[in-house]
């Protein structure tokens, strides 16, 4: 589903690798954790799926797609597969929790009928059939978050990346958002989770990929946080 | 597309202030623009079609015509008057080229040029004159021919096309000139008013953006409202200009020419030439600054 072959990415003006020499295969319907301290380039390895940028050198490839290679023109219909939860929620504070899931829909074309139909099914499935009405500063942090992964969920995409979904938000709620991505995975999306939470990955046991400086020091089917192999 | 209107229509609104400025903006520099058009096609009304060729004109006696010049009253040239003139044009080293018009073709010239005018009615074929149009190796060596054929039998009036316009053309052309720079530079204002509105805009409406990015939306449902914006604030401003141009000319053009000064002066066919201008300006002119800050901006 995801490969990158020997990819290395250099930023602007600067002499070091975000990222060096990295090869990764995830296989459809993974899930997978990305650990590794601030800089060691989680982050960086998400925006290289979503195509915000170039890799220096090396190939990536999304569901079958030469992701550097692709042509500007074709960066929504890549977009469309992936759905990307942030840190930070990003919903648009105007809107209802309804407004915020549909506008995902909305803004790639999608027609009246079937966001009425998939809009609510999508929030039943993060447990907030009750606050469609809501605006997001109404919602405790963990809702917010649950509305972010509906908006990335709702257009059911192959991929779900997810930086630090749990960053903010205290251990209890954290549990319950990892729950919503488990189940989100068993639904054949493959995850890719980037976090700190050690506690969290310690539990769930699925895979783990270490970076450090930019290099994978770890991939570990069934790992916890702290041990190396 | 509901999206589209809706967000254009928002941000129309939003940017009020600086939406009106590049109205005017255009508005006043597009009519400038038309100015200089309308001018410019007015000169070359003025020239008609033997400006460029030729340098002087030689009439010749028609007996319709009873002033002026060396003629018999009542009486054509005659074909040895003709003859002799020629030869001495043909003769003359300062003459490059001579060409020769029956008044059947000087009638046939009047009524294409003044086919959609009542001028057209006011004279006949016997008013019009056979004439030699002469063009010179050096348009300012004249003074030896026209003395040497005034003095000649059957010429009626000499007349240098160059020396009765070329002072008009002096004040046109810097009319013509002097607004295409001016609405140069007050477009040049225009396009970087709207850069700089959807720079703002791309901020206040960043997360939106990041979103909508984010999730896949084309790059033109992204950029669609901007352009239409700037499309609407563009093609608002190029309606006003056409009006004050159209106003413009039929007051201090139309109004004031009649049908009988026989000059042929711009009307309603250059105003829409003008017209048609301004539109394409405006159009370019507000597409292009998007499109390029909106790249710029708008990142994928």
């Amino acid at each position: 589903m995801i490969k990158f072959e020997e990819v290395s990415r250099i930023y602007d003006g600067q002499t070091r690798a975000a990222l060096a020499n990295i090869n990764i295969e995830i296989e459809k319907g993974e899930f997978v954790f990305l650990v590794g301290g601030s800089g060691s380039g989680k982050s960086t390895l998400m925006k290289l799926i979503l195509r915000e940028f170039r890799p220096t050198t090396g190939r990536i490839y999304v569901s079958g797609k030469d992701v550097a290679a692709l042509p500007e023109r074709k960066i929504p219909a890549l977009r469309r597969e992936i759905g990307m939860v942030s840190q930070d929620f990003r919903l648009l504070p105007g809107k209802t929790v309804f407004e915020n899931v549909a506008f995902a829909l909305q803004v790639i074309g999608k027609p009246r009928s079937l966001i009425r139909k998939v809009v609510p099914e999508t929030l039943e499935l993060v447990g907030l059939a009750d606050k469609t009405g809501r605006r997001p500063d109404e919602l405790s942090g963990g809702e917010q978050q649950r509305v972010a992964v509906a908006r990335a969920f709702v257009n059911h995409p192959k991929i779900l990346l997810a930086d630090e979904p749990t960053g903010n938000l205290d251990p209890e709620t954290s549990v319950g958002i990892m729950k919503l991505l488990d189940r989100i995975n068993r639904s054949e999306t493959t995850v890719v989770m980037a976090t700190h939470d050690w506690a969290m990955v310690d539990q769930m046991r699925k895979r783990v990929v270490e970076l450090e400086s930019g290099h994978v020091v770890r991939d570990q089917a069934r790992g916890i946080y702290g041990a190396r192999a | 597309m509901r999206h589209a209107l809706s967000e254009t229509w928002s941000g129309l609104v939003r940017n009020l202030g600086i939406t009106l400025a590049v109205i005017m903006t255009m508005w006043v520099s597009l009519s400038l623009f038309g100015a200089g058009l309308i001018a410019a096609q007015q000169v070359n009304l003025f020239k008609g079609e033997w400006y460029d060729k030729i340098e002087i004109t030689v009439y010749l006696c028609t007996a319709k015509l009873q002033t002026g010049g060396n003629c018999e009253p009542g009486q054509d040239a005659t074909d040895e008057q003709r003859a002799q003139i020629f030869t001495a044009i043909q003769n003359n080293p300062e003459v490059e080229a001579v060409y020769y018009q029956t008044k059947e073709q000087a009638y046939q010239e009047f009524l294409d040029v003044f086919k959609d005018s009542p001028i057209k009615d006011s004279l006949s074929i016997e008013e019009m004159q056979d004439n030699y149009r002469v063009k010179l190796v050096d348009p300012q060596e004249y003074a030896g021919l026209v003395s040497q054929l005034q003095l000649m039998r059957g010429v009626q009036k000499i007349q240098d096309l160059h020396q009765i316009l070329d002072p008009v053309f002096k004040w046109l052309g810097a009319l013509q000139w002097g607004t295409i720079a001016l609405s140069v530079v007050l477009l040049l204002a225009a396009a970087l008013q709207i850069g700089t509105t959807i720079r703002m805009a791309t901020f206040t409406r960043g997360r939106e953006i990041g979103i909508m990015r984010l999730v896949g939306a084309s790059n033109f449902y992204i950029m669609g409202p901007f352009l239409l914006e700037s499309l609407i604030a563009g093609l608002v401003g190029a309606v006003l200009a056409s009006g004050t141009v159209i106003f413009g000319v039929w007051f201090i053009i139309m109004r004031n020419t009649g049908a009988g000064d026989g000059f042929r002066w711009v009307g309603w066919p250059q105003t829409g030439i003008a017209v048609g201008g301004m539109v394409l300006v405006a159009i370019i002119l507000s597409v292009i600054p998007t499109v390029i800050s909106a790249r710029r901006y708008l990142r994928v």
